[in-house]
C-alpha cells in the first residue's frame, strides 16, 4: 500500500512538472528545416553558448541560425543545394566548446560560425586553423582575431571591445568628461574590456584620468555592487564606465538609484538586450551603451545602408519568436551565417576557397553588425574609426533612443 | 570613510547579511532535528524568486498572492524532498543522507532551468523605488522589507518553537530524540515539519530578495553556501545565533570590500565567508571535541 502511495506522489509531481513546463516555454521552436531533395547538402558547423553562463548573450543566436535555415532552404537553398546547419550547444564552457568543435570537423562541415563568447573562440580557433576550415566567431574580443596575420583562418562578426571603449571615451571628451571611474567584471569579457578601458594611449587621446579608488571590480556571481559604488561616490569621478554583462550593470544601475548617485552610466555592447531594461526597470533610464543599429533600427533615415536588411531581420525574428525578442547578439550570428551562405553560393562546398572569399569578397557588404570590408589584414571588417562602427543609444523612458552626436 | 560611506557599508552589510541569516536559519532548523546539513537550502531561496517570477509574468497572478504561493511551493519541494529522498533510505548514515541534499539540490537546479527560466530574472519592488536619505546614506525600501521580514520571521519562530505544542516537540526532538520519542513525539514528523519550515523561510528570502537584486536558476548555489556560513557561525545551535552568524558575515564582507586592503579587493568579496568559515572552524574545533567527548 505504501508503495502505490509513493507512485502516486512521483506520478502527481512528473504531471505537475509537465504542467508548469508549459507555462514556461511559452517560445517553442516548430517545425523543422524543409530540405530539397536530389542535391547533396551543404554542412555548415554551430557553436553557440544555448545554455550555462553566457547563455544570455547566445540564446538568440541558435534561435536566429534555424530561421535563416528554413527561409533559405524554403527559397530553393543554396544553388539547388539544401542548407545544413549542426547547430551545438557549447554550455558557456570552453572544454566543451573545443570538443564540439573537433566533432563538428569530424563530421565534415564546411565552416564553423561561432562560438557566442571570447573565452570559448579563443579555444576553438586553433583547431579549426589546423583542419583549414574557417571560423566565423560571434564574440567581440579583438583577441580572437588580431593580428590578422597569424589568424589566417579566423574571422569575427560583433563590433571589437577597442572601438567600442574609443567610441565611449570620445562622447566622453565631447561631453567635457576627464574624471572617470571603472567598474568591471573579473570575467572574460570584462577583464579584457578592462585592460583597454587602463590603456594610457586610449585614455590621454580624450584626455581622461581614472580618479584614485576609480578601478573597481566585481565577480560574476555577485549580487550586490553597493559597496563599490559608495566607494566611487566619494570620489570626484565625473562618470561611471561599466563593463560587463548581464546581470552584473543591471545591478550596477539599481544600486546608483538606491545610493542616490547621478553621475551617468556607460555600458558596453554586452547590454543591448531588451532584458537589461526589464531587470533594471526605472533605473535603467539614462544608461548610455554603444552598440551596433538593431536597438534603434525605427530611427534609422531610409537612407542607411543596413535599414531594409536590420528591420527584416528584427520583423521576421520577431513574427516567429515574440515581440521585442530580436538583438544584437542574434545578428552576430546572422552575419557569420550570411558570409559562409555568400561564400558557397559563389565557390561551392570547398573550406579554402571559403576562407579566401570572406577574406577577399565580403566588401561593401552590408550586415546587422555594420558594412563590413574584410581583408587580409582586417579579419573583423567593421570600420576601426570609432564613429562609423558604432552608435551610442540612451535609455530614455525604458527604450532605446539613438543618442546622436 | 566618511560617516555617511561607514552608514551605507553598514546598512548595506546588514541587508546581505539578512539573507544570508534566513538561509542560516533553514540549516539550523533542520541540522537541529535530524543532525543533517541541507545543502539544497539554497535552492529553496532560488526557488522562491524563480516561482514568483513565473507567476507573476508567465501566468499573471498579482503579486501579493503569487508571492504566497510561491512560498508555499517552496514548501511544498521541501516535503517532497523529504518524503521522497531523506526518510526512504532507511538505515542511510547522516553523511549519506547529507550528500543526498547535495543531489537534490543539483537536481531541483537544472529542473528550475529547464522548466521555469534560464534568465536572470527581478521582480518588482514592493513599495517605492524610491531610496529614503538616513543619516547621509540611502537605504532601498526594499532593504527595509529584508531587514523587516528577517526580524519578523526570527520572531516568529522563536514564539512557535518556545509556546505552541509542535514547537516544543521539535525542540525536545532535538535535544533528545530518543527521550522525545519516548513520550510520544513522532521524531519522522518532527523531520518533516523542520524541512518544511526550513523551504519556506528559504522561499521567503527568495522572494524579498528577487526585488532587491537579480536570481537565477543557478543563484542558490551562492547563497547556500553563505547560509551554511552563517549557520556555522552560530554553531548550528540556536536560531538567533544562525542570524547573528549571518548579519556578521555580510558586514565583514561589505567592510572587507570598502578597505580594499592587500588581497582582499572585490574580486575575492565570495572568499571571505570561506576564510571566516576557516577561522570559525579553527576556533570551534577545540570546543565541539571537547563536547563531543562529554556528550
Amino acid at each position: 500500500m505504501r508503495n502505490y502511495l509513493k507512485y502516486a506522489v512521483v506520478l502527481v509531481l512528473v504531471i505537475a512538472l509537465l504542467a508548469l513546463g508549459g507555462i514556461g516555454c511559452s517560445t517553442k521552436e516548430e517545425g523543422g528545416a524543409t530540405p530539397t531533395p536530389a542535391a547533396t547538402p551543404y554542412k555548415v558547423g554551430a557553436l553557440f553558448a544555448s545554455s550555462g553562463f553566457n547563455s544570455t548573450l547566445g540564446q538568440t543566436q541558435k534561435p536566429t541560425v534555424e530561421m535563416m535555415v528554413d527561409q533559405i532552404n524554403k527559397a530553393g537553398g543554396i544553388n539547388g543545394h539544401p542548407l545544413d546547419v549542426i547547430i551545438y550547444d557549447t554550455k558557456s564552457d570552453t572544454a566543451t566548446a573545443t570538443t564540439l568543435a573537433n566533432k563538428l570537423i569530424e563530421e565534415g562541415v564546411v565552416a564553423i560560425i561561432g562560438p557566442t563568447s571570447t573565452g570559448e573562440s579563443m579555444a576553438v580557433k586553433t583547431i579549426t586553423a589546423q583542419a583549414n576550415v574557417a571560423l566565423v566567431s560571434c564574440a567581440a574580443g579583438s583577441v580572437i582575431v588580431e593580428p590578422a596575420g597569424n589568424n589566417t583562418w579566423t574571422f569575427t562578426t560583433p563590433q571589437l571591445d577597442y572601438v567600442a571603449i574609443d567610441r565611449i571615451y570620445m562622447y566622453l571628451q565631447e561631453q567635457n568628461i576627464t574624471k572617470i571611474a571603472l567598474l568591471t567584471d573579473t570575467a572574460g569579457f570584462g577583464a579584457a574590456g578592462r585592460k583597454w578601458l587602463v590603456n594610457q594611449t586610449m585614455l590621454s587621446k580624450y584626455g581622461l584620468t581614472i580618479v584614485p579608488d576609480g578601478d573597481q571590480t566585481y565577480g560574476t556571481s555577485d549580487v550586490d555592487m553597493q559597496a563599490q559604488l559608495t566607494k566611487i561616490s566619494g570620489t570626484a569621478a565625473q562618470a561611471i564606465v561599466c563593463w560587463g554583462t548581464n546581470p552584473g550593470p543591471a545591478i550596477v544601475a539599481r544600486n546608483m538609484r538606491t545610493l542616490g548617485m547621478t553621475i551617468p552610466l556607460f555600458c558596453s555592447h554586452g547590454i543591448a538586450f531588451k532584458s537589461f531594461i526589464d531587470t533594471a526597470g526605472t533605473a535603467a533610464n539614462g544608461v548610455i551603451f554603444c552598440a551596433g543599429k538593431l536597438p534603434i533600427v525605427d530611427q534609422l533615415p531610409d537612407t542607411d545602408p543596413q535599414k531594409a536588411l536590420l528591420e527584416k531581420y528584427k520583423t521576421d525574428f520577431e513574427a516567429r519568436y515574440g515581440e521585442g525578442t530580436a538583438n544584437t547578439f542574434g545578428g552576430h550570428a546572422y552575419d557569420a551565417l550570411m558570409m559562409v551562405v555568400d561564400a558557397l553560393k559563389a565557390v561551392g562546398p570547398d573550406k579554402a576557397k571559403i576562407r579566401d572569399y570572406i577574406e577577399n569578397n565580403i566588401v561593401n557588404w552590408p550586415g546587422t553588425g555594420g558594412v563590413y570590408n574584410m581583408s587580409p589584414l582586417n579579419h573583423n571588417g567593421l570600420p576601426s574609426d570609432a564613429k562609423q562602427a558604432m552608435i551610442l543609444v540612451k535609455i530614455v523612458d525604458s527604450k532605446w533612443t539613438w543618442l546622436q552626436d | 570613510m566618511s560617516s555617511a560611506q561607514f552608514v551605507q557599508y553598514l546598512i548595506s552589510g546588514i541587508t546581505s547579511g539578512s539573507i544570508y541569516a534566513l538561509v542560516g536559519l533553514g540549516f539550523t532548523i533542520i541540522y537541529a532535528v535530524t543532525k543533517i546539513i541541507n545543502f539544497a537550502q539554497g535552492e529553496f531561496v532560488m526557488l522562491g524568486g524563480l516561482v514568483s517570477f513565473t507567476l507573476i509574468y508567465r501566468a499573471g497572478i498579482p503579486l501579493v498572492p503569487a508571492l504566497f504561493l510561491s512560498i508555499l511551493i517552496a514548501a511544498a519541494v521541501g516535503a517532497a524532498m523529504y518524503l521522497l529522498a531523506i526518510r526512504p533510505p532507511k538505515k542511510a548514515s547522516v553523511v549519506s543522507l547529507i550528500i543526498i541534499t547535495i543531489g537534490v539540490a543539483i537536481f531541483v537546479r537544472g529542473i528550475a532551468g529547464q522548466v521555469l527560466t534560464k534568465e536572470f530574472i527581478s521582480l518588482p519592488y514592493f513599495s517605492s523605488e524610491q531610496p529614503i536619505p538616513f543619516l547621509g546614506a540611502h537605504i532601498d525600501t526594499q532593504a527595509l522589507w529584508i531587514i523587516g521580514t528577517m526580524v519578523v520571521v526570527t520572531i516568529i519562530l522563536h514564539l512557535f518553537l518556545t509556546y505552541t505544542m509542535v514547537g516544543k516537540a521539535l525542540k525536545a526532538c532535538a535535544i533528545n530524540p530518543v527521550a522525545s520519542s519516548l513520550v510520544g513525539i513522532n521524531p519522522k514528523t518532527m523531520a518533516l515539519i523542520a524541512f518544511v519550515l526550513a523551504a519556506a523561510i528559504g522561499g521567503i528570502g527568495g522572494v524579498v530578495f528577487a526585488p532587491l537584486t537579480f536570481m537565477s536558476y543557478q543563484g542558490g548555489i551562492m547563497l547556500g553556501l553563505k547560509g551554511f556560513v552563517a549557520a556555522a557561525i552560530g554553531g548550528f545551535k540556536s536560531p538567533l545565533a544562525a542570524v547573528f552568524g549571518g548579519l556578521l558575515l555580510g558586514i565583514v564582507e561589505t567592510f572587507v570590500v570598502a578597505a580594499n586592503w592587500g588581497p582582499f579587493t572585490s574580486d575575492y568579496k565570495d572568499a571571505i565567508a570561506l576564510v571566516v568559515l576557516l577561522f570559525i572552524l579553527l576556533v570551534r574545533s577545540g570546543r565541539l571535541a571537547e563536547e563531543e567527548r562529554a556528550g
